[in-house]
């Protein structure tokens, strides 16, 4: 269903996702209690973190039925934000190699 | 709405006339109302404020020599000589995860035209939001005190840490201030009955909309923030 007449949606999709974001935070706070370390840390984090925010998108905020005009207008100009984060990721590794060659004591 | 301007529709003009006619034509894009599209460009243009800050945050972050203060301690809580850490933190965000579901509710119930549920659901969401905002203020309070956590440094490591604290955690609690304030007079103008008399509950997504970001964004500061 998609268009200007507004979106209606059972409740009970709702309740389930409510309920899911609630397991989803649970379980990367978990990540934190258990105190994993290391790459299961970092791939957990992630995991946990592109699920909840894909649900808000997707249902809270009803991504999922809107006209693939809107959705590809808003979702695709953030894919220039991996790149961004990438070229700076780069630069940053360069910046922390000369910082020990130079400041090293 | 018609699909273009000109008089005659068929007549495709070339070069610069026609190059106006194609992209000042009065085409509708989207099929969605002016306001629900408008808050999406908004919220994209946000978007990309935010990940300015986290992005400069990674880069601080990477490239200091000194340790980095470790969030998981720095942000514990002692319950009853118990050590429990990032306890607040989790608090919070448990609180803006039920916050966006009343939304959530509230929205479903606008277009059911249940007056009193949209305004009970978005005065909860409203509410959500002043805890989130006093928690935030009590946890600043802490560092600031009794940590002694400044700006330009603080007694755990690297010297950035509370710059990227403070400019990444004091922008959203903003977005959530300034949420609260918005929820309330969409709030106000629902109970008013406003939009029972035009029969459109669209300001109510759009506020939603808006909401929901606000909790999407805590996804991403909590998991590289606090988590991290």
């Amino acid at each position: 269903m998609s268009g200007s007449d507004g979106q209606q949606h059972p409740i009970k999709i709702y309740l389930w996702i409510w309920l899911l974001l609630f397991v989803l935070s649970t379980l990367s706070y978990g990540v934190d209690y258990m105190a994993f370390q290391g790459m299961l840390r970092w791939t957990l984090i992630l995991v946990f973190m592109v699920l909840k925010a894909g649900f808000i998108i997707a249902i809270f905020m009803h991504m999922t039925w809107e006209r693939w005009s809107l959705s590809l207008a808003i979702l695709t100009p953030p894919l220039v934000l991996l790149v961004f984060i990438t070229l700076m990721s780069i630069e940053a590794n360069y910046t922390f190699g000369t910082r020990l060659t130079f400041f090293a004591t | 709405m018609s699909d273009t301007a000109v008089a005659n529709p068929t007549e495709l003009r070339d070069g610069v006339s026609g190059f106006t006619q194609d992209w000042a034509a009065d085409k509708q894009a989207f099929h969605a109302p002016w306001g629900k599209a408008m808050m999406w460009i908004f919220l994209l243009s946000d978007t990309f404020i935010f990940t300015c800050f986290l992005t400069s945050y990674m880069k601080v972050r990477m490239t200091t020599t000194v340790p980095w203060p470790n969030p998981s301690e720095v942000f514990a809580l002692t319950v009853n000589g118990n050590h429990v850490p990032l306890l607040l933190i989790a608090i919070m965000t448990f609180i803006l995860i039920s916050s966006s579901g009343t939304m959530a509710m509230a929205v479903n119930f606008g277009y059911r035209k249940n007056r009193k549920a949209v305004v009970c659901l978005m005065v909860a969401t409203a509410l959500f939001g002043v805890s989130f905002v006093g928690m935030q203020a009590f946890e600043w309070t802490k560092l600031i005190v009794e940590e002694g956590v400044r700006p330009w440094g603080n007694p755990m490591g690297a010297a950035q840490f509370g710059a990227s604290f403070f400019m990444i955690t004091g922008f959203h609690g903003l977005h959530v201030s300034g949420g609260v304030i918005y929820l309330s007079i969409i709030a106000f103008k629902v109970w008013r009955g406003d939009y029972d008399r035009s029969g459109n509950y669209e300001a109510v997504e759009i506020a939603g909309l808006y909401w929901h970001f606000v909790d999407l964004v805590w996804v991403f500061i909590f998991a590289f923030f606090y988590l991290w």
